[in-house]
C-alpha cells in the first residue's frame, strides 16, 4: 500500500480475504486487464452469444474520454466477496453462490427499485425494463460449471479479459493480481482479479501511470507547436 | 449495357444491405444444434479457427475453437457475429438478368438462359474486339481452389490476359517487394515467432481494428520484456500502450525508415557478418539514405528526430525483433519501396531467419495469403510463377494439358481493367468477389466506366454496389456453403469445412464457373468433381514454383492443424520460418538490399487542398462491407464513416464531434459527421472506407498507382474541409434501415 492512504472502512466490518470456495470455476480465476482493451467489442458481441444469455449482452464496455484517448474499458461483474449490491437490496434479491459467483436478481424477489445500480462501486448491475428486474454478468455461469470458459473471456482478442488458472497466470503474464480495492473510503475485495505493477490495494480514485509520450502523442509540444 | 437499371435508392430498398439482427429460429436456435463444424472465419487473413452450430441447413451460431493454435478461441467481432450473413434477407437466390422496364430492377431467370445469355456475350464482345476485350476480376476472400481455379478459367476458357484482382487493392506493394529482395513471397515467421521478438516494431498497421488477434501476439512478447514501437498518423489502440509512438505524417515512411537506417549506419549498430554473408546490395542503400538525418526525416515526417533515433537504438540494439506492417505502409505510390525500406532495416541487422526476427506484412484479405499465390494475378501462374517466363508457361502447359500459346501472357492490373474500360477498349467484365464500385479510388469514374461496359456479369451471394451494374446475376456460395483451403497470413493452408448448402437456386461458384467453361467448349480443362480434385490439380501445379504446395493434401492439413508451405513433398514437415541459415530464394541464395530514398506521395497538401486525408478500416466492418454492412449488430458497433480530426484543426472551422463536414478533393467531395480527437495528427483526416454512394471515402481518394506493384494510393490525398452544420440531421443512411 505505498503511496496510498488507507481511510478506515465505513461498512461492515470484513474479514481478510479468503481462498474463494471451488466451484464452477475449478481452481480458475477471472482476470482484467483494462490497460490491454483495444475496444473491439468482441466481448460484447459473443455475451450476448451465451446459451443463458440470448441476444442481451451482460458486459460493459465503455470509452473512458474519447475526445483524447483510444483507451477502453471493459466490465465484467467482478463478483465481489461482501457484493454490496446484496447488502443495499431491500428485497433481499441477490445471491451470492457457494463459489462466490454473484447473480442477478431473483425475478420473483426483485423489485425493481434500482438500488443495486447506484450502489455498486463497478458501476456493474443495470436495471432492465422489459423485465422489471436486475440483470447483470454471472460469469457465463452455463459454461464455467460445465468446465468452459466465459464468452468475453474466450474471444477477447487483447487477453484483457482471461480465464485460467493462477498457475497459468503465473507462467504466460507479467504484473500482479490484485483483488483488493479502495473506492474513497469503502474496501471492496472482488472474486475478479485485476493485474497490477505491485502488489496492495488498488486506490481507484488515484491518478494511473501514463508513458512518457502519451502527454503530447504527436510531440507537438517538442516541435514549436507546427503540427 | 450496364448503367443501373432502376434508381440507386430503390436498389438499395429491394436489394440491401439490409440488417440481419437474429440467429434463424431465434435466440433459442443455438442452444440444441445438431451438428457443430470446424472451419475458420470468413473475414480476415488472420483466419481465426472458429466452431459453427447448425441446426438443420442453417448456422445458427459460433463456439471458441480453443484447440485451434493461431487464435486459441479468440474471435473479433466479426468473428463472432459472422454467421448472421446465413439466413439473410438479401441472399441472391436465382439467377438475375437486368431488366429496367421491371420494377426490381431485374427480372428472375433459368440458369440455361443466364448461362446461356452470359455464353453469347462473351463470343460476341470476343468476336467483335478481340479476346482481351472481356475481362474478369477476381478476390482473395475466394479460398485457394477457387483462385486456382479462376486462373485458369480465365486463361484457358475465356482466353483472355486480362484477368486481376483484389488483392491488388491490400498487398500486392508487399509482394512486390517480398520478391524482388527476399526471392519469395510469404510471412517470414509464424506468428508464434512474436513473442520471442525483444522489439517490435509496427508500421502503418492497425493491428487492433484490423488484425484484431495478432494483440495478443504482441502481448505475449511484452509480457516477455519486449518494447513496443508503433509509427502511425493515428494513436490506433495498439499505438496507445506503445513504449515509443512515431506520429507520422501519411506518405512519409520511406523517409523515416531511412532515416532509421542512417542511424543504424551512423551508430554501427549493424550486423556485418550478416551482411557479408547473406546480402547483397548494402552499399547502395547506405548511400541512398547517407543524407536521411533524423533532422532532416523531422521536417517530413513530423516525428521529434529523437524519438527516430530511440526507434533505431530499440531495432538495432536488440539480439531479435519483428517488424509487422500491412496496408498503411502498401497503399502509397511508392508502395513497394516503402517496404524495402522495411526490409533494409531487417538486412541491416541481421534479423532475418532467426526465432523472433523477420519482417512481415500483415495480409488483411480472408485469403490474402494463398490468393496471391495460386495465379489470378495478371502476372502470375500457379505456384506464384512468372506468366512472362517461358519456363513456367511450359511447365503449367503440361499440368494444364494445353499448347503453350494457349495461354495467353501477361494482362492489366485490376485498376487499369477499370481505366481501359472507361477507354472502351474492354468492353465486357465476369467479376467475382470484389466490389470496385466501393473498394477502388475515385469512386465516380469507376462508376462511369462500369456504366460503359457492353456486358457485365457478376457471381456474388448478396446484390453489390458494383453488381448493381449487372446484366446478368448468378447467385453463387457463401465461404460456410463450400469446401477448400485457404493460407492464412502466417502462411498456414487451413482447411474450410461446409456448413450448409447453398439455399434456393443459388450454386457453389466453383460449378458455376465450370459450367461456363463448357458452354465455352473449354469443359476438358475443367473436368472436376469435387474441389479436392481442383487441390490435387493445384498441388502438382505449384510444384516446383517458390509457393510450392506439392506436399500439402486435405487429409494432412485437417490433422496437423494447418501446414506451412513451402511444402515440396507428403514427407516434407513444412517451413515454418523462412530463411532460416540466411538462406534467401533469390537466384543467389543472398538478400538483396534496394536503396529507398524519400520521394513525396502524387499529391501533396497546398492552400486549396491544405489537409491529408487518410483512409482506412473499423474493426467491426470488412472491406467494401458487402456482408458487413448486412449484419446488424456490427452495423450498430459504428453505422456510418465518421471524419476523425484533432481539435487544432476542428476549432478554427468551428467542428466539435457530431457536427456534419464536408471534405473536398479534386476527385469529388462528401458530407459526413465529425469526431474530434486528438488521437489523429493535427494535420490529417481519417475517413473508413466501407461504405458505399455518397457515404463512400473513395469518392474523394486518387488513383496514383505504385509504378511495380499498380497498387493505388489510398493512404495519401490533399482536401480541404468545412463545416456544413450541426447534430441534428440525419444521420443514418436509408440503407441501414431493417425491411421491416
Amino acid at each position: 500500500m505505498s503511496g496510498v492512504s488507507v481511510p478506515v472502512s465505513i461498512g461492515v466490518k470484513r474479514t481478510p480475504a479468503t481462498q474463494p470456495v471451488a466451484g464452477a470455476f475449478g481452481n480458475s480465476i477471472f482476470v482484467i486487464d483494462q490497460s490491454r482493451c483495444i475496444g473491439c467489442k468482441a466481448c460484447v458481441q459473443a455475451c450476448e452469444e451465451c446459451g443463458t444469455h440470448r441476444g442481451r449482452t451482460m458486459i460493459h464496455l465503455e470509452e473512458v474520454d474519447r475526445a483524447v484517448t483510444t483507451q477502453t474499458a471493459p466490465m465484467v461483474c467482478m463478483h465481489c466477496e461482501d457484493p454490496t449490491c446484496a447488502e443495499v437490496c431491500p428485497a433481499d434479491a441477490i445471491k451470492q453462490n457457494e463459489d462466490g459467483v454473484v447473480q442477478s436478481s431473483l425475478k420473483p424477489r426483485c423489485i425493481g427499485c434500482s438500488n443495486c445500480v447506484l450502489a455498486c462501486p463497478f458501476g456493474v448491475p443495470k436495471y432492465v425494463a422489459d423485465f422489471d428486474q436486475m440483470m447483470k454478468c454471472d460469469m457465463c455461469y452455463d459454461r464455467t460449471s460445465i468446465g468452459r470458459k466465459p464468452m468475453c473471456a474466450s474471444v477477447c482478442p487483447s487477453d484483457a479479459l482471461w480465464f485460467g488458472t493462477p498457475e497459468e497466470f503465473g507462467a504466460t503474464r507479467s504484473g500482479t493480481l490484485v483483488n483488493e480495492w479502495w473506492f474513497g473510503s469503502q474496501y471492496v475485495a472482488t472474486k475478479v482479479r485485476t493485474v497490477a505493477h505491485s502488489p496492495g490495494a488498488i486506490d481507484v480514485l488515484a491518478a494511473t501511470e501514463v508513458r512518457p509520450w502519451q502527454d503530447d502523442p504527436f510531440g507537438l509540444n517538442e516541435l514549436g507547436g507546427a503540427p | 449495357m450496364a448503367r443501373f437499371p432502376i434508381s440507386e435508392s430503390d436498389l438499395v430498398a429491394r436489394y440491401g444491405p439490409h440488417l440481419n439482427e437474429e440467429p434463424p429460429g431465434g435466440w433459442n436456435a443455438g442452444i440444441d444444434v445438431d451438428r457443430e463444424v470446424h472451419t475458420h472465419c470468413c473475414f480476415c487473413g488472420q483466419q481465426c479457427g472458429i466452431v459453427l452450430k447448425v441446426k438443420g441447413d442453417e448456422v445458427v451460431g459460433f463456439e471458441p475453437w480453443y484447440e485451434f493454435p493461431f487464435n486459441q478461441g479468440k474471435l473479433c467481432p466479426k468473428g463472432v457475429k459472422r454467421y448472421l450473413q446465413n439466413a439473410h434477407p438479401d441472399r441472391l437466390l436465382s439467377p438475375l438478368e437486368r431488366d429496367p422496364s421491371n420494377s426490381a430492377g431485374f427480372r428472375t431467370v433459368t440458369w440455361e438462359e443466364a448461362l446461356a445469355r452470359t455464353v453469347r456475350e462473351i463470343n460476341r464482345i470476343q468476336a467483335a474486339y478481340g479476346k482481351d476485350a472481356f475481362a474478369m476480376l477476381s478476390g482473395v476472400s475466394l479460398d485457394n481452389e477457387k483462385s486456382y481455379l479462376i486462373g485458369k478459367f480465365a486463361r484457358l476458357a475465356l482466353g483472355t490476359a486480362n484477368l486481376d484482382y483484389n488483392g491488388r487493392l491490400c498487398m500486392v506493394s508487399a509482394g512486390v517487394a517480398n520478391k524482388r529482395a527476399l526471392g519469395i513471397d510469404r510471412a517470414s515467421n509464424p506468428w508464434s515467432d512474436i513473442p520471442l521478438a525483444e522489439v517490435v516494431l509496427v508500421i502503418g498497421a492497425n493491428i487492433a481494428e484490423c488484425a484484431p488477434i495478432t494483440t495478443s501476439w504482441i502481448w505475449r512478447a511484452r509480457d516477455h520484456g519486449a518494447k513496443l514501437i508503433v509509427a502511425d498518423p493515428r494513436v490506433t489502440p495498439t499505438a496507445r500502450t506503445a513504449d515509443l509512438f512515431l506520429g507520422l505524417r501519411p506518405g512519409t515512411d520511406s523517409a523515416l525508415l531511412g532515416a532509421m537506417l542512417h542511424v543504424l549506419i551512423e551508430r554501427d549498430w549493424l550486423d556485418h557478418d550478416f551482411i557479408r554473408d547473406h546480402t547483397t546490395g548494402f552499399e547502395e542503400a547506405a548511400e541512398a539514405v547517407r543524407d536521411h538525418t533524423p533532422k532532416w526525416a523531422e521536417e517530413i515526417t513530423g516525428v521529434p528526430s529523437g524519438r527516430i533515433e530511440q526507434a533505431a537504438e530499440l531495432w538495432g540494439t536488440s539480439a531479435t525483433g519483428m517488424l509487422l506492417h500491412a496496408r498503411g505502409l502498401e497503399h502509397h505510390t511508392k508502395g513497394v519501396e516503402n517496404v524495402w525500406a522495411a526490409i533494409n532495416l531487417g538486412l541491416v541487422t541481421g534479423k532475418f531467419g532467426k526465432p523472433g526476427c523477420g519482417v512481415t506484412t500483415i495480409t488483411g484479405q480472408g485469403n490474402g495469403q494463398g490468393g496471391r499465390e495460386q495465379g489470378h494475378k495478371c502476372d502470375q501462374l500457379p505456384g506464384n510463377r512468372d506468366i512472362t517466363n517461358p519456363e513456367d508457361r511450359a511447365y503449367v502447359a503440361s499440368v494444364w494439358g494445353c499448347d503453350v500459346d494457349d495461354i495467353p501472357g501477361k494482362g492489366l492490373t485490376a485498376e487499369e481493367i477499370v481505366e481501359a474500360i472507361h477507354r472502351g477498349e474492354i468492353r465486357g467484365l465476369l467479376s467475382i468477389c470484389f466490389n470496385p464500385a466501393v473498394s477502388l479510388p475515385d469512386t465516380s469514374f469507376t462508376k462511369a466506366a462500369l456504366d460503359k461496359l457492353e456486358f457485365y456479369a457478376v457471381i456474388d451471394f448478396f446484390l453489390s454496389e458494383t453488381a448493381f451494374h449487372a446484366d446478368v446475376v448468378l447467385p453463387g456460395s457463401l465461404h460456410e456453403e463450400d469446401e477448400g483451403t485457404s493460407t492464412s497470413v502466417e502462411g498456414r493452408v487451413i482447411k474450410l469445412n461446409p456448413s450448409k448448402r447453398p439455399p434456393g437456386n443459388a450454386r457453389l461458384d466453383w460449378q458455376i464457373l465450370c459450367d461456363i467453361a463448357a458452354r465455352l467448349d473449354k469443359g476438358h480443362y475443367f473436368p472436376y468433381r469435387n474441389p479436392e480434385e481442383i487441390f490435387d490439380e493445384l498441388r502438382v501445379a505449384s510444384k516446383g514454383g517458390t509457393a510450392d504446395y506439392a506436399g500439402i493434401t486435405w487429409a494432412r492439413v485437417e490433422r496437423e492443424l494447418g501446414v506451412f508451405w513451402p511444402c515440396p513433398a507428403e514427407g516434407h514437415p513444412g517451413t515454418k520460418r523462412l530463411f532460416e541459415g540466411g538462406r534467401f530464394y533469390t537466384a543467389d541464395g543472398r538478400g538483396r538490399f534496394h536503396p529507398v530514398r524519400y520521394r513525396p506521395p502524387a499529391e501533396v497538401v497546398d492552400n486549396e487542398y491544405p489537409v491529408w486525408l487518410t483512409t482506412g478500416r473499423v474493426v467491426s466492418q470488412y472491406l467494401s462491407g458487402t456482408q458487413t454492412r448486412r449484419i446488424g449488430p456490427l452495423v450498430a458497433q459504428y453505422p456510418e464513416p465518421l471524419c476523425e480530426l484533432h481539435p487544432r484543426l476542428a476549432d478554427p472551422h468551428g467542428i466539435s464531434t457530431g457536427d456534419l463536414v464536408r471534405v473536398t478533393s479534386r476527385r469529388g467531395s462528401m458530407t459526413l459527421a465529425a469526431k474530434v480527437v486528438a488521437t489523429i495528427r493535427p494535420d490529417t483526416i481519417f475517413i473508413p472506407y466501407h461504405w458505399a454512394g455518397h457515404q463512400a471515402a473513395n469518392q474523394l481518394t486518387n488513383r496514383a498507382l505504385d509504378p511495380l506493384s499498380k497498387i493505388p494510393e489510398f493512404k495519401v490525398s490533399a482536401v480541404r474541409i468545412e463545416r456544413v452544420g450541426g447534430p441534428g440531421i440525419p444521420l443514418v443512411d436509408e440503407r441501414d434501415m431493417d425491411l421491416q
